[in-house]
């Protein structure tokens, strides 16, 4: 990343004296409770839930670092991750016996590196365009890869997939037993929300959401603002590259239909529901998306999920542009009004 | 040498669908700066809505008509309820669309279920034509042709000779100035939108009969509808022409001559015609 600047910004302070600085009583809560959540949840509260809400929440994290910080809206998001997933399956072993049947420790970095070269070969493209063409060309690659596993069979297997994934087993756990898949989900989860918490406060994220507010002075500054943006498709390829890999050990299989047009729009409901504002936004929306999956049942017929997630979106983007957090925040902001004009709390924030 | 000929009618009557549905986006599209990720929704409710009123009335044409008519309803109602609201907010009438989708797909499915559907056009419009070189070829895809030909030279006479046509062109190059005329622009956008919907609901209807209609076909025409119009260049008619053109025939001989692959070479014209001339083949630079 080229800049020209000789006096350099006021470095932004470290992440680790912000957040201390930053800390509330509620966070500990929160900590604490996401770590005692397995010992008083049952099996399907942990990883139906539980898991699930923190690897999709980590695909809309690597939405949610490209849109929020880099005004750049990616619907592929969820191919990167399958694609990551589906190299797991054929350079792994699978039930198709099609499989490689190499070592873990050869796969999960080969096929985390294929996601990132492919999220970068994404990036490459779209960055020539803006906005709502973002969406479209994004859109149709990730539909071209759809169609393109769909109809290979010597690789992709076709229409079939794969079957018989599963986490390996290292130092003599299993991976996906409820409690170790649920707190491996955990620790990804957190590492991808410290991690783009960090990287916002980077030189390299301040520059990115400089590029985001003004491209063109950008530029004129002298910084390459296409590689920036294409940066960072390589980094959200990482984080969706790893939630890709839960994926298909969650699920057990990888077919096309994992990454067709309704579940990559889904990745967007779940940043778009949650707020693209911070980090963790996209967990909120996956905590939502994931509740609503999984108890739409009893609120309405069986079928009507996508009526009643359609619905949640649409209420979302017509009332609340920043979602749930957004929400939070006015709500915040009016408590704090409130409390203001009764004259309890006179503190200047 | 008639595989040639064969595939390249298929080519061109799959285009000429692909132009129904895409010039009605690229419609909405340039004057409105909208996104419109619900047109493949458009494009399936339409023929749902066309395919029952033809059941309940018997008559084809009839549910021509109310294709058009009820998409060209639903879109006036889309601009005047939501998209008039968040005029110039690009991104969230796109995520608006996007949600409209998600719902209108779903409803879909509960009404006609997940059945595949078809119906058959007159007599006078179907059997089979006797074509040169090819011998004969099923007639109702010729009539499909010939409908294309028809909207599209409408529609370019519409733009190029009429005064709201004027008014269209004159929007799609500086909206601001347009209103600064004292041209109504919450009426020339909602008569846009209607036209842009109805032609999703009329291709709808006239694709069906020449296809099938079933859930999923929605997501299909959207994508088509996007990639002709990122080849074509957003917002002209001729450009969707074109795109139309290369992406349908693209997609036959591709079917034809490498059965794998066929849906890989419309991606890779589109991958071209991003690297060497991101706005389209017709595209104006924004």
């Amino acid at each position: 990343m080229s800049s020209v600047t000789e006096a350099k910004p006021a470095a932004p302070a470290s992440l680790p004296a912000e957040l201390a600085d930053k800390l509330r009583p509620h966070h500990f809560l929160v900590a604490a409770f996401l770590l005692a959540y397995p010992l008083i949840a049952s099996d399907f509260w942990i990883v139906q839930i539980g898991a699930q809400t923190f690897f999709l929440g980590l695909i809309g994290l690597s939405l949610m670092l490209l849109a929020g910080y880099g005004g750049m809206v990616s619907l592929a998001q969820l191919a990167i991750a399958g694609l990551a997933g589906y190299m797991y399956a054929i350079l792994g072993e699978n039930s198709a016996s099609l499989g490689l049947g190499w070592p873990w420790w050869v796969v999960i970095p080969l096929a985390l590196a294929i996601a990132v070269a492919f999220a970068t070969i994404v990036g490459t493209l779209s960055v020539r365009t803006e906005g709502i063409y973002t969406i479209m060309i994004t859109l149709a690659m990730s539909v071209a890869l759809f169609y393109f596993c769909q109809q290979n069979y010597s690789i992709f297997n076709g229409f079939k997939g794969y079957a018989g994934l599963a986490p390996p087993h290292v130092f003599g756990v299993d991976w996906r037993g409820p409690m170790p898949f649920y707190y491996l989900a955990l620790g990804v989860g957190a590492g991808g929300y410290f991690g783009v918490l960090w990287l916002s406060r980077s030189t390299f994220g301040i520059a990115l959401q400089a590029t985001r507010d003004n491209p063109r002075r950008m530029a004129a500054l002298g910084y390459n603002v296409r590689a920036h943006r294409i940066a960072t498709y390589a980094v959200a390829g990482l984080l969706a590259g790893l939630g890709g890999l839960f994926l298909v050990w969650f699920n057990g299989r990888i077919s096309p239909g994992t990454i067709n047009v309704g579940n990559a729009i889904n990745i967007l409901v779940i940043a778009i529901l949650g707020g693209l504002r911070r980090p963790i936004g996209p967990f909120i929306g996956a905590l939502i998306f994931v509740l609503l999956d999984n108890f739409a049942i009893d609120l309405i017929d069986r079928d009507r999920f996508n009526l009643v997630i359609g619905g949640a979106f649409l209420a979302v983007v017509l009332f609340s542009p920043d979602g749930v957090l957004g929400l939070w925040d006015g709500l915040k902001r009016r408590m704090a009004k409130t409390a203001a004009e009764r004259g309890k709390d006179m503190r200047i924030r | 040498m008639k595989l040639f000929l064969l595939t390249f009618m298929n080519g061109l009557t799959l285009a000429a669908l692909y132009f129904l549905v895409a010039s009605g986006f690229t419609l909405v599209f340039g004057l409105m700066r909208n996104v419109n990720l619900a047109h493949g929704s458009l494009y399936l409710l339409g023929a749902y809505i066309g395919f029952s009123t033809a059941q309940w009335t018997g008559s084809w044409y009839l549910g021509v008509a109310a294709g058009f008519l009820a998409m060209a309803l639903m879109g006036l109602a889309l601009q005047i309820l939501i998209f008039r609201h968040m005029e110039g907010q690009d991104l969230r009438q796109t995520m608006v669309t996007i949600g409209i989708s998600i719902v209108l797909a779903d409803i879909m499915l509960w009404i006609w279920s997940g059945n595949t559907y078809q119906f058959t056009a007159p007599d006078i419009l179907s059997g089979v034509a006797h074509v040169p070189l090819v011998k004969v070829y099923p007639a109702y895809r010729l009539v499909v042709l010939a409908v294309a030909i028809v909207i599209g030279v409408g529609l370019w006479l519409f733009l190029n000779k009429t005064a709201v046509g004027m008014m269209i062109r004159a929007g799609v190059d500086d909206r601001a100035m347009l209103s600064a005329t004292g041209v109504n622009v919450h009426l020339l956008f909602a008569v846009t939108f209607a036209i842009g919907a109805g032609l999703a609901g009329f291709a709808g209807v006239v694709g069906g009969t020449a296809l099938s209609i079933a859930p999923g076909e929605d997501v299909r025409y959207l994508l088509a509808s996007l990639i002709v119009t990122i080849v074509g260049g957003m917002g002209s008619i001729t450009g969707a022409a074109i795109g139309a053109l290369l992406i349908g025939l693209a997609e036959q001989f591709g079917l034809a001559y490498s059965p794998t692959y066929g849906v890989v070479y419309t991606f890779l014209i589109m991958v071209a015609v991003l690297a060497f001339r991101p706005q389209g083949i017709m595209g104006k630079r924004a």
